[in-house]
């Protein structure tokens, strides 16, 4: 567990989510949870619990699921007019699935970064204003402070702090990813989904990313997909290996991380970490 | 061989389209610009138009123009964000409302005007008003307008919807902030069309604004468009030539006056907004 014992970097605000890694306390509670687009089913019966201020590596190969998963757990899913999930997935004692949860709230709960950076086209102050005024934050002073700390969480504000009224598209793609994490970050989330953060990266930048993502570690739970297995060994806790079954995605085998690479239980997780399948 | 036979082609087509433009917009330069002065702006008509200006004319073309705009940009801008953000593709209604609008694009000028006549002169007793042909106006410019701005909104990428989204924004959020700037660039081009072809607009007006050529005191009075103007001089009073090449001169630079006011006041409201870099 190379990954726990790095210190956390932060630089500013608190520990808010719970005890740092890595008591496993359930965050998100998944049960037997199934998503269909019209009638193909790509994921079925995954059940498994998402641990509080850990992080969860998804694993796998493309195609077996891990996305659809991600999106279910912020009702992104219901973005795709034909996609349709079963199954159950509490978080804070409800199920995030019933049609009465109120979506907005629940995605500024739990945050989501994509694989490709998109940070809106705005200005960089503009793109962390947006949503906390979305969510309500009024005053202005208190918006400057979240701003400025999330971007010092992130390790931008040195880098723009002198252009934050220029536009977030003329950041590098590295920066780009780190402000949309900010973005997120700035709205307080408890947890954050992130879907191959670091696939449309250089090395470096990829690598600054990484350490962002292991600094977050016992700050907010996260869930991270990855098709970087040693990715995946540097910075996660725990690891879920999906992989398809008679063409639907399944989860074969959930645990601590090191566990799932060094002592895999299932032979298919044992032959794709090795290279032999996938 | 072919290869240079083909680039020669296309050079002459485009000499070709450009000087036909060029020797029309010059014949109307050489001809009206000895009629055209500030008093020729400044005065009113007299003797039908053969003397006196088109201060009064000039008057009732922009507030043709203002109520065309007023009633098009926002009805056509809130028809576009729905068929872009708020209905699918395959939505029977969506597609309906499509064809339609595209059916409309292609009506002419003319039906727009029987149209008009039928349902605001004399349906709604608007009479022959500026009011009833700047909504004449505004159903002829919304089908472009509406397409235009649509397909701007539809080219703008899905990841600022799905960011947007993950963020807890609502829909009016994304669409305000981010989607509409986003693709203001279509909306300006939309808005050209619709200000040039509106500005240019005859036929339509006949029968809706009609061709009193007296300084309007309401928008419920005639009004006769600059457009109008030079078609009843060129057409008929004689010996009115040289007022309606200068008209048509005048014409050609408000297009162009218009056209740069619309493109800064787009790019003024929206770099508040966006910044594209």
């Amino acid at each position: 567990m190379n990954s726990i014992e790095k210190p956390g970097t932060y630089t500013l605000g608190d520990i808010s989510a719970g005890q740092p890694c890595c008591v496993p306390t359930p965050h998100l509670m998944v049960n037997n949870l199934s998503v269909a687009y019209r009638d193909k089913t790509v994921l079925e019966g995954v059940s498994l619990d998402i641990y509080q201020g850990c992080i969860t590596a998804l694993i796998g190969p493309s195609g077996c699921g891990k996305t659809s998963f991600l999106s279910t757990l912020n009702k992104l899913s219901d973005l795709t007019p034909c996609a349709r999930v079963r199954g159950s997935v509490k978080f804070a004692g409800e199920d995030v699935l019933n049609d009465r949860v109120d979506v907005l709230s629940l995605r500024r709960r739990i945050g989501m970064i994509f694989q490709k950076p998109n940070p809106f086209p705005l200005s960089i102050w503009r793109n962390l204003e947006l949503p906390l005024k979305e969510h309500g934050v009024h005053s202005r002073r208190q918006r400057d402070n979240k701003i400025e700390t999330a971007l010092r969480d992130v390790g931008l504000w040195d880098e723009v702090k002198d252009r934050l009224h220029s536009s977030a598209l003329a950041l590098s793609g590295g920066q780009q990813q780190r402000l949309c994490i900010a973005r997120a970050l700035v709205l307080q989330p408890e947890v954050l989904l992130m879907d191959e953060p670091c696939s449309a990266l250089d090395p470096i930048a990829s690598a600054v990313v990484e350490d962002l993502i292991i600094s977050l570690q016992g700050r907010y739970t996260v869930v991270i997909v990855t098709h970087n297995l040693a990715q995946a060994k540097r910075v996660a806790n725990y690891a879920a290996f999906f992989w398809m079954k008679e063409r639907v995605g399944k989860l074969i085998e959930f645990g601590q991380c090191h566990r799932v690479f060094e002592a895999p239980a299932h032979e298919l997780t044992a032959a794709y970490i090795s290279g032999a399948k996938g | 061989m072919t290869d240079r036979l083909f680039s020669a082609l296309i050079w002459c087509a485009a000499v070709l389209v450009v000087a036909s433009l060029a020797w029309v917009l010059a014949d109307v330069a050489v001809k009206g610009v000895s009629h055209l002065s500030w008093s020729f702006l400044l005065a009113e008509p007299l003797d039908a138009g053969r003397s006196g200006g088109i201060a009064t004319i000039l008057v009732s073309t922009l507030l043709i123009l203002l109520v065309a705009l007023l009633a098009s940009v926002p009805l056509g801008l809130a028809v576009a964000v729905w068929l872009a953000e708020f209905t699918r593709r395959q939505q029977v209604f969506a597609a309906t409302t499509r064809l339609s609008l595209d059916v409309l694009a292609g009506v002419p000028s003319i039906v727009y005007g029987l149209f008009g006549n039928a349902f605001f002169c004399v349906f709604l007793g608007l009479g022959f008003s500026i009011l009833s042909g700047g909504l004449t106006l505004a159903c002829m410019i919304l089908p472009v307008f509406i397409r235009t701005c649509e397909s701007g909104l539809s080219a703008v990428t899905d990841d600022w919807r799905k960011g947007a989204a993950a963020l807890g924004m609502t829909r009016t959020t994304a669409v305000w902030h981010i989607l509409l700037p986003a693709a203001s660039p279509a909306i300006v081009a939309g808005l050209i069309l619709g200000v040039g072809r509106a500005t240019a607009e005859t036929a339509a007006l006949i029968f809706t604004s009609g061709y009193v050529d007296r300084m309007p005191e309401a928008l419920t009075d005639s009004g006769r468009a600059l457009a109008v103007h030079i078609y009843d001089l060129s057409m008929n009073v004689t010996g009115g030539d040289a007022a309606a090449y200068a008209s048509a001169l005048t014409l050609i630079m408000l297009i162009v006056v218009l056209n740069t006011l619309a493109q800064a006041a787009t790019d003024h409201w929206f770099s508040r907004r966006v910044s594209t870099s």
